[in-house]
């Protein structure tokens, strides 16, 4: 049942060869003896989750259910939840109870699903290792002196470890398919404005994106049709038809036009992850795609792109915790002034104070325009490479992450290192794209994704060139051992 | 040295929405503290801004009344700074591409003891729209300061002038008319006590001649015209004052005590924040079509240069007149119902300017609230036209309506008012009056015109003042000659 796809789990609890709370014990089974090690939860709420469950089972049993209903689903602690403590991964929200959903929560609870419990991040989704959570580091299942990635290592440990069947992430920079890649799983981060980030919480709001993270790309597509649609709460939300991602997976991709970006292949990339790629690709061609190289000339320049535009808006958007009416609040102060600086300092992690102090000095006056002005017209440039790029080519195809999983420690202090875990995937955010990493196979004994990009709205084909590889592989079927 | 003033003004002008400007909570007055904070307004995590399209109509509303560019792509920004009562740690306003661009306003300077009334037309600069903060309280908190964030996220159209005024009077009328204005089409209620109408008024002074600006110091928060007056007034002669003692002035933000009628240094340029501006990525670029303008410039009502024009030309007015009747659509509607009742247009417009007007100040009433309503008044005039009273009883009636006795018509009955003009009875008086002063009918025959006017007082007195006067003044004239 731990290994059952999403279709396999709708099947069963539609037949009733299990119970929705039956399948929500199981998970939580499951956490209650792997969680302490691998620390993919920082908040369970047993009661609640069966409760759920419950409710599910009583729709199912009234044969009213969808493709999600009763199956429980790990819940990055990046989404409010009615109820539930939502941590962001911070100190700063340590005690914080939400008092209402996000858009992305109300849609998996309308389906039916349920909330199996909020997965740990880097905090304010600030990471590429999950190492800078307040909630402690977390275990990559494959290798436990190794990490997960991040900012979503924890709902990516979860689904690879099996604590639950999927999971929600978000994903900046990078943050659902650089975990994806180094823990084995299928990850997908839609267009910007498919999914609405109304109670997500923000850290640099024009490029986070809600998604899914699954065993299989049919498993994406599936939660892809809940979590996506238009919400009047979110002004950048998109107002477009409702679309059934599943609709194209089972095309066949004869024709398929690959492009190969000759910058995905250069230098800083590892042997072992460029080979698992290229044989990913030849597996495509098998499979009766075409692939043709182009060049993504800025890609360079993506990460000091990021790194001006990401904390420019985090400096802004992390205004807001000041310990006046919720969260963090240091115990003394002499004055207001101190009341701030103690707060922000005791409640925010080295990470989230570089980046503020970055995003504050390219926002201020006499920077402005050498910094934040001139990065925004360079992501413009950045975006018109992929423009033409699609002139040539279905779909982007190359890395999701330079590396495999590497130890925990490795890189925590040196932040231009743990920068560049997103070299692959950053450009992607800064440009709006959809892009998805799925399981390609494994270097040095550890999990590597395949970054599969594509233009504006093209999900569906996109889960469709996954799904067609999945079909011919198992890749993504693996399990680590030991769980 | 003769010395110039230079005075620009910034209002924010609270939008009468229903909701905030980003979200759906009340933007009702005097609620419980906090009553009317949603998600939103608490800026608790993850909530995001959906602009509310009515303050957009209010802003096109003004943009077309003072015949500015309305912004067809107009953009938010953050601005950042902190303080407990700014939820977010950012305020979202307008900053490269405001919504209103460059307009133009019209005011009146009234008379001094030294000059002339006189016209004179104000630049608007831009005027966007923000949201407004919440309020601290510093009353019981055992000793810590009290957050209301009812306020906070109401819409605020910020109006911003050129350095075109010269005096603190000009300053003063500018205020006025933009009050008048933005309460005319609507868009504000301009209750300046709840905050709905704040200036801030930046002031500085050259050597007259000079076509250099001086440094400015800015006077946040006035919510008075009489204030406005003398914190103008002060800061002009401080200013001057700190010059011609060899000083200089600093680029400052002061605040006006109204005990000390003095400004007060609330910081400095150097203490001034670096409020780190960037357009707001939860928040597209505002796009106003000209359908949209086109929407509302339908539902603009008469504006004041033109509802003035159309007085002077249907009703008479004199240009004076038909400007203060215009002055604000309360005095407009009040002179349009009264004349609609029957009321000649001049003396009516003579009435609500002069007794109208004075009793209003006196008590300190908007005419709205005026005791004496447009149609009463109409009823009184029509006495006075008809002869039924004379001017100066028309006062004492005036007087009683206000008082609340009733009607003209009642009051004048009831206090025995009527005027004589029976021909027959004046010719008794008069009659009467001959007979009884012999010696003044010979000085009259001796070339002593007084003596004349010493006749018309004793009829005048004889009918206890009712005989109308300009009959006494004939009969009188054609007995004497007789």
């Amino acid at each position: 049942m731990i290994n059952a796809s999403l279709k396999d789990l709708a099947t069963a609890l539609g037949a009733k060869q299990i119970s929705s709370v039956e399948l929500t014990q199981l998970f939580l089974d499951r956490i209650d003896r792997l969680n302490p090690e691998i620390n993919a939860y920082v908040t369970l709420d047993a009661d609640r989750s069966l409760a759920q469950a419950a409710a599910a089972d009583a729709l199912i049993a009234q044969g009213r259910f969808g493709p999600l209903t009763g199956i429980p689903f790990a819940q990055k602690d990046i989404f409010c939840a009615k109820g539930w403590r939502t941590t962001c991964g911070s100190k700063m929200l340590e005690n914080f109870i939400a008092p209402y959903d996000a858009h992305i929560i109300s849609q998996f609870d309308a389906a039916g699903a349920v909330n199996l419990g909020k997965t740990n991040m880097d905090e304010f989704a600030m990471g590429s290792s999950n190492e800078t959570s307040y909630f402690g580091k977390v275990q990559n299942p494959w290798d436990r002196t190794r990490v997960p990635g991040g900012s979503s290592g924890g709902s990516a440990a979860a689904v690879a470890a099996r604590l639950a069947p999927a999971a929600t992430g978000t994903d900046t920079g990078g943050s659902i398919r650089q975990p994806a890649s180094l823990c084995g799983l299928s990850g997908l981060k839609p267009t910007y404005g498919v999914c609405s980030r109304y109670g997500m919480i923000a850290f640099a709001s024009s490029l986070d994106q809600a998604g899914p993270m699954a065993k299989s790309a049919e498993d994406l597509a599936l939660m892809l049709n809940v979590m996506a649609g238009f919400d009047s709460r979110d002004s950048t939300s998109l107002q477009r038809e409702k679309e059934d991602y599943t609709r194209d997976l089972n095309k066949p991709l004869a024709g398929l036009r690959i492009g190969l970006p000759r910058e995905y292949f250069a230098e800083g990339l590892n042997a072992g992850v460029a080979k698992v790629v290229m044989d990913a690709i030849d597996q495509y061609r098998k499979l009766g795609a075409e692939t043709v190289d182009i060049s993504l000339p800025n890609t360079q320049l993506s990460i000091p792109v990021y790194y001006v535009l990401a904390p420019a808006e985090a400096s802004s958007n992390l205004s807001r915790y000041d310990g006046v009416r919720y969260g963090h609040r240091a115990a003394e102060y002499t004055d207001l002034l101190d009341m701030y600086s103690k707060s922000r300092a005791e409640g925010f992690g080295a990470e989230v104070k570089r980046r503020i102090l970055i995003g504050t000095y390219v926002l201020s006056a006499g920077y402005y325009d050498a910094y934040y002005l001139k990065a925004q017209q360079l992501r413009r440039l950045i975006a018109q490479d992929f423009t033409e790029a699609f002139k040539q080519c279905d779909v982007i195809m190359g890395p999701a992450a330079p590396g495999t999983a590497f130890k925990t420690g490795e890189k925590t202090d040196d932040p231009v290192a743990m920068y560049l875990e997103d070299l692959y995937t950053i450009a992607v955010n800064l440009a709006g794209l959809p892009g998805m990493s799925v399981p390609a196979g494994f270097a040095d004994g550890l999990p590597v994704g395949l970054q599969i990009i594509g233009n504006y709205f093209s999900e569906a084909r996109m889960l469709n060139v996954g799904h067609q590889y999945q079909q011919v592989t198992d890749w993504h079927t693996r399990m680590p051992e030991g769980i | 040295m003769q010395w110039e003033v230079v005075i620009g003004l910034e209002t924010h002008t609270q939008l009468q929405t229903k909701t905030k400007i980003f979200s759906g909570a009340s933007t009702a007055f005097g609620a419980e503290p906090n009553t009317q904070a949603d998600a939103v307004s608490i800026a608790l995590p993850g909530v995001l801004p959906v602009l509310n399209r009515e303050a957009v109509q209010c802003a096109i509303r003004f943009g077309l009344a003072i015949d500015a560019e309305i912004g067809r792509h107009s953009v938010f920004a953050r601005k950042n700074y902190f303080y407990p009562d700014l939820p977010k740690g950012y305020q979202i306003s307008q900053f490269e591409l405001p919504v209103v661009g460059k307009g133009k306003i019209t005011i009146q300077v009234p008379a001094t003891g030294s000059g002339q009334a006189y016209e004179k037309t104000i630049n608007i600069t831009r005027a966007h729209l923000e949201e407004d903060a919440g309020k601290s309280l510093h009353g019981d908190f055992h000793g810590a300061t009290g957050i209301d964030l009812n306020r906070a996220g109401t819409p605020l159209l910020e109006i911003v002038t050129e350095p075109d005024m010269r005096s603190a009077a000009e300053a003063v009328a500018y205020a006025k008319k933009l009050h008048e204005l933005v309460q005319w089409i609507g868009i504000c209620d301009g209750n300046m006590q709840e905050g709905s109408f704040r200036c801030d008024v930046n002031v500085s002074v050259r050597p007259k001649g000079s076509d250099k600006l001086g440094t400015r110091r800015e006077i946040k928060n006035l919510n008075s015209f009489k204030f406005m007056q003398q914190a103008i007034e002060y800061e002009t002669r401080w200013q001057i004052e700190t010059l011609e003692d060899g000083g200089t002035i600093q680029q400052a933000t002061v605040l006006f005590n109204p005990d000390t009628g003095e400004t007060r240094s609330m910081r400095s340029k150097e203490e001034a924040n670096d409020y780190r501006y960037f357009p707001d990525p939860d928040l597209l670029p505002l796009v106003i079509l000209e359908a949209d303008i086109e929407a509302v410039r339908a539902t603009l009502p008469e504006l004041p240069e033109a509802m003035k024009a159309r007085f002077e030309a249907a009703y008479g007015l004199p240009a004076y007149d038909a400007t203060a009747i215009t002055a604000s659509r309360g005095i407009a509607d009040y002179f349009v119902t009264a004349v609609n009742a029957g009321a000649e247009a001049k003396p009516t417009a003579n009435w609500v300017m002069g007794s109208v007007a004075a009793k209003l100040n006196e008590e300190g009433k908007d005419i709205d609230a005026s005791p004496v309503s447009p149609l009463q008044l109409a009823g009184l005039l029509k006495r006075i036209a008809d002869n039924t009273i004379s001017g100066k009883m028309a006062k004492e009636v005036f007087e009683a309506m206000w008082a609340g006795e009733g009607d003209a018509d009642a009051i004048i009955e009831q206090r025995g008012l009527k005027q004589v003009s029976d021909s027959g009875a004046i010719e008794a008086i008069v009659d009467e009056v001959l007979a009884a002063n012999a010696a003044m009918v010979e000085e009259y025959k001796a070339g002593k015109e007084k003596a004349f006017n010493g006749l018309v007082g004793q009829c005048m007195k004889a009918s206890k003042g009712k005989a109308n006067p300009a009959q006494v003044n004939e009969v009188l004239k054609k007995k004497l000659a007789g």
